[in-house]
C-alpha cells in the first residue's frame, strides 16, 4: 500500500536515516536543521533499531564522533547548518584523509559569519571545493524536495561505503523546513558485518587495523594522494546525477539546484508562456559536477543563467564547462532573500537574451 | 637460605642509552658501554655477573622495553 | 658485542621473569631516550595482555609526540585530530559498548585544544579510559609552552620563564575532571621509578576494570619528563620532574569509586 506522510525535510532525513539502518547520529543544535535531532530523540531509535543518538558539545565534537564511529565500521551521520559545517571542516578533512564513509547533512543558511537563519546556497564552494585543508572531495548531493531529502540518505550511504568517502547532502533551510508528502523505504536492518578495515578490536588472525590520515614519508603520502585522486576520477566517471526539464528544444537554460531549481521550474513555465524556449538543468551531484552534460547542452543553446541563493558560486563551474562558447551569467539573491519566478525571467531577459 | 641470581639481556640495537635503568638498579650492576650501537648510543650492560638479582627493576623502567630478565634460585 | 651478555647458561625460558609484552610490536619507538611515553605505552600494553583483552580493545591516538603510538601497539587504533580523541572515543564506545576503548593524549592535546572534548566526555561519564601524559610542554612541535607549563618554566614560547601575569596559570586538568560526576576514577601517577611504574600499572588495571563494569570515565594522568624539551639529560629530567612538577602536580588518587 502506498503510504505517504506529510513531513518537514529535516524530519524526513531523520526518519529515512533510521530506516536506512543508521548505527549512530551525532549532532549539535543549529537553526534551521534542529528538527533532525529533535525528531530522532522523539522517535527513540535506540528502541526501534538500536541506533545511537547523541547530542554533542559542539560541531567539532560531533564531526569527530563521526570519525570515530565510521572508523569503527558503523553507519553514522551528522547534520548541521552553514556555520556549524564551517566548524566541522577540520574533521571533514580528517575523515576524507582517513577514507571514512559517513553522511554529513548541511541544511544551509545565509552567511558569512552568523549570517541569517534563512535559506542560503552560499555553501557551494565549501561543499564542492574541499572546504578544509588538503586535496580532497566530498560527494555532494543536492535534494530539491522532501522526498529527495529522504531518498538521498540511503543513496549517500551506498556511495560512502562504495568509495570509502564522506558524502554531503547539501540542502537549505527552505527544503529543511518545508512540509511535503514523502514516501519512505521499508526499514533496513543495521549492518551485521563490518568493513575489514574497521577498528573493531584486533582478532588473533590479523594484524592491527589502523585508521589515520598521517604519513610523514612524503613519497608515501604522495602515493596516497594519487590513490585518492584515482578514486575521485572514478567517482566523476560513474556517479554524476542530474535532471533536465524541457531542455530538448531550449534556446536558453537555467542551471539551478535545490530550492533555486524549484523556483526556476515556475520561471521556465512563465518564460515559455511568453514564447521563450527555456529549459532547466538541475545538477543533483554538485560534486562530481556534470561538466560533460553542460558542455553538451551548451552546443545547442544560446545562453545559460545560473540561479543560486548566493552571490554566484556554481556559476563558476558552469563557466568552466562552457569555456566561453555561450553566454553564462549568474542571478541570485542573498542573506535569506528568495527570488520570485518573475524576477528570474526578467534576469534571463536582461542578462542573457538582451545582454 | 636459597639465593637468587639474575641476568639481563639488553637488545643492544634498540637501547638509547638513557641510563634510567642504572638509577633503578638496587645493586648498581648496570653500566653504559663505551662503544656505541648502530644508532650511535652507548647501551646498557650487566657489569657484574654475580651482582644481578633478577629483580626486573631495570626492565620495568626501561622506556624502550629493551631489557629481558632471567632469574634462578641457586645454592 | 657478545661479551656484554653474561650468565649465558641462565638464559632459557624456565628462568624468564620479564620480557616485553607481545601487545607491543618490535618497532623501535621514535621517542627520545628516556621519554616516559615508552614506559606508559608498555604498561598499558602489559595490562591489555594480562586482562586478555587485546581483541576487544580500540585505542585512540592523539596529535603530539604519541601521534604514532599506533606504530607500536598490536591493537586496533585510530588517530584522532588534535584534541578530539575523547569525542572520537565517545562514538566508538557508544557504538561498541562491549569493547574497551581508551584515549592517550598529551597536555597540549588534552588540556589546551581539546579541553572541551575532555571535559564533556568526562562529564557525560563516557565509559572510556583516558590516559593523560603531562610533561608541561609541547614536545613534538618543539618545546612550546603548554597549558601545564609551570610558573617560571622556560619553553620556546616562554623563553624567560612562564610569566603568570602575561601567560596565565598552569592548568590542573586532573583535579578539574575529578569534580565531574561522570568520572569514576581519577588519579595522578608517574613512571620514572620501578615503584611508580608498578603503581601506575595497578591504576591502569583498575581503570580498565571500572570500564568493564560500566562505571564511567576513568582518567589517569601520568606526570612525565621531556628531556629534549626541557633540555636536560634523561635522569636529570626525572630528578627535575620530582623536584618541580610533583609539588604542583602531586601524585596519588584524586577520586576513587565508592566501592573502595
Amino acid at each position: 500500500m502506498e503510504e505517504y506522510k506529510l513531513m518537514k525535510g529535516n524530519e524526513a532525513i531523520a526518519e529515512a536515516a533510521i530506516r536506512a539502518g543508521t548505527d549512530g547520529y551525532f549532532g549539535y543544535p543549529i537553526t534551521p536543521q534542529s528538527e533532525v535531532m529533535e525528531y530522532l530523540m522523539a522517535e527513540k531509535p535506540h528502541e526501534r533499531t538500536g541506533m545511537v543518538v547523541l547530542q554533542a558539545e559542539s560541531e567539532v565534537a560531533s564531526i569527530n564522533m563521526l570519525y570515530g564511529g565510521a572508523a569503527a565500521g558503523k553507519k553514522v551521520f551528522t547534520s548541521s547548518s552553514s556555520p556549524g559545517i564551517s566548524l566541522m571542516q577540520e574533521g571533514i578533512s580528517y575523515i576524507a584523509g582517513a577514507e571514512l564513509p559517513c553522511l554529513i547533512v548541511n541544511v544551509a543558511r545565509g552567511g558569512p559569519g552568523l549570517g541569517t537563519i534563512q535559506p542560503g546556497q552560499a555553501d557551494y564552494f565549501q561543499a564542492t571545493k574541499g572546504g578544509g585543508h588538503g586535496d580532497y572531495n566530498l560527494i555532494v548531493l543536492a535534494p530539491a524536495s522532501v522526498q529527495e531529502m529522504a531518498d538521498f540518505v540511503s543513496l549517500s550511504y551506498d556511495l560512502a561505503f562504495k568509495y570509502r568517502n564522506p558524502v554531503m547532502i547539501l540542502s537549505d533551510g527552505a527544503i529543511g523546513q518545508m512540509m511535503e508528502k514523502v514516501k519512505f523505504k521499508e526499514q533496513e536492518p543495521r549492518m551485521k558485518t563490518h568493513p575489514d578495515w574497521a577498528t573493531v578490536g584486533k582478532p588473533a588472525d590479523r594484524g592491527p587495523n589502523i585508521i589515520t590520515s598521517l604519513d610523514l614519508d612524503p613519497a608515501r603520502q604522495e602515493r596516497f594522494n594519487n590513490k585518492l585522486q584515482e578514486k575521485y576520477k572514478k567517482i566523476r566517471e560513474e556517479e554524476i546525477l542530474f535532471e533536465e526539464i524541457d531542455c530538448n528544444d531550449a534556446d536558453y537554460v537555467f542551471v539551478a539546484y535545490g530550492t533555486s531549481a524549484r523556483i526556476c521550474q515556475k520561471s521556465l513555465q512563465l518564460a515559455r508562456e511568453e514564447g521563450i524556449k527555456v529549459g532547466l538543468f538541475r545538477p543533483i551531484t554538485l560534486w562530481p559536477f556534470p561538466y560533460e552534460q553542460i558542455i553538451r547542452l551548451s552546443k545547442k543553446t544560446k545562453g545559460m543563467l545560473s540561479v543560486e541563493l548566493s552571490a554566484g558560486q556554481m556559476v563558476e563551474d558552469v563557466r568552466l564547462a562552457v569555456e566561453g562558447k555561450i553566454k553564462v551569467e549568474h542571478y541570485g539573491r542573498m542573506g535569506g532573500m528568495i527570488p520570485t519566478p518573475e524576477e528570474i525571467v526578467l534576469a534571463l531577459k536582461k542578462q542573457i537574451i538582451g545582454g | 637460605m636459597a639465593k637468587v641470581k639474575g641476568t639481563i639481556v639488553v637488545d643492544i640495537e634498540k637501547c638509547k642509552g638513557c641510563e634510567i635503568c642504572i638509577s633503578a638498579c638496587p645493586t648498581s650492576v648496570i653500566s653504559m658501554s663505551v662503544e656505541v650501537n648502530g644508532k650511535g648510543y652507548p647501551y646498557a650492560y650487566l657489569n657484574d655477573p654475580d651482582g644481578c638479582t633478577g629483580c626486573s627493576n631495570c626492565a620495568i623502567v626501561c622506556p624502550d622495553g629493551v631489557i629481558t630478565v632471567y632469574r634462578k634460585k641457586i645454592g | 658485542m657478545a661479551e656484554k651478555v653474561v650468565n649465558i647458561e641462565m638464559i632459557n625460558p624456565e628462568n624468564l621473569v620479564y620480557q616485553k609484552t607481545k601487545v607491543l610490536n618490535d618497532n623501535v619507538m621514535h621517542y627520545c631516550p628516556g621519554c616516559g611515553h615508552g614506559t606508559a605505552h608498555r604498561i598499558i600494553a602489559e595490562v591489555i595482555e594480562e586482562m586478555d583483552i587485546q581483541s576487544e580493545i580500540i585505542g585512540i591516538a592523539p596529535v603530539g609526540c604519541s601521534v604514532l603510538m599506533y606504530n607500536y601497539f598490536n591493537v586496533d587504533m585510530q588517530e584522532a585530530a588534535h584534541g578530539r580523541a575523547p569525542a572520537v572515543a565517545t562514538a566508538v564506545k557508544r557504538l561498541w559498548p562491549d569493547k574497551f576503548v581508551f584515549t592517550y593524549q598529551g597536555d597540549g592535546d588534552l588540556a589546551a585544544i581539546g579541553t572541551a572534548e575532555t571535559i564533556h566526555a568526562c562529564n557525560r561519564g563516557e565509559n572510556i579510559t583516558m590516559f593523560f601524559i603531562n610533561n608541561g610542554i609541547y614536545g613534538m612541535t618543539g618545546g612550546q609552552m603548554a597549558p601545564t607549563t609551570l610558573e617560571g618554566m622556560r619553553s620556546s614560547t616562554s623563553p624567560y620563564g612562564r610569566d603568570i601575569s602575561m601567560m596565565g596559570n598552569p592548568l590542573k586538568m586532573t583535579e578539574l575532571v575529578a569534580q565531574l560526576p561522570g568520572t569514576c576514577y581519577v588519579t595522578r601517577q608517574a613512571v620514572h621509578t620501578p615503584s611508580n611504574v608498578r603503581k601506575t600499572k595497578k591504576a591502569v588495571r583498575k581503570a580498565l576494570e571500572y570500564q568493564q563494569k560500566n562505571m564511567g570515565t576513568s582518567f589517569i594522568e601520568i606526570v612525565s619528563n621531556c628531556n629534549s624539551g626541557w633540555k636536560m639529560a634523561p635522569v636529570e629530567s626525572n630528578n627535575w620532574m620530582v623536584e618541580n612538577m610533583f609539588p604542583f602536580f602531586p601524585l596519588g588518587d584524586i577520586k576513587v569509586p565508592d566501592e573502595e
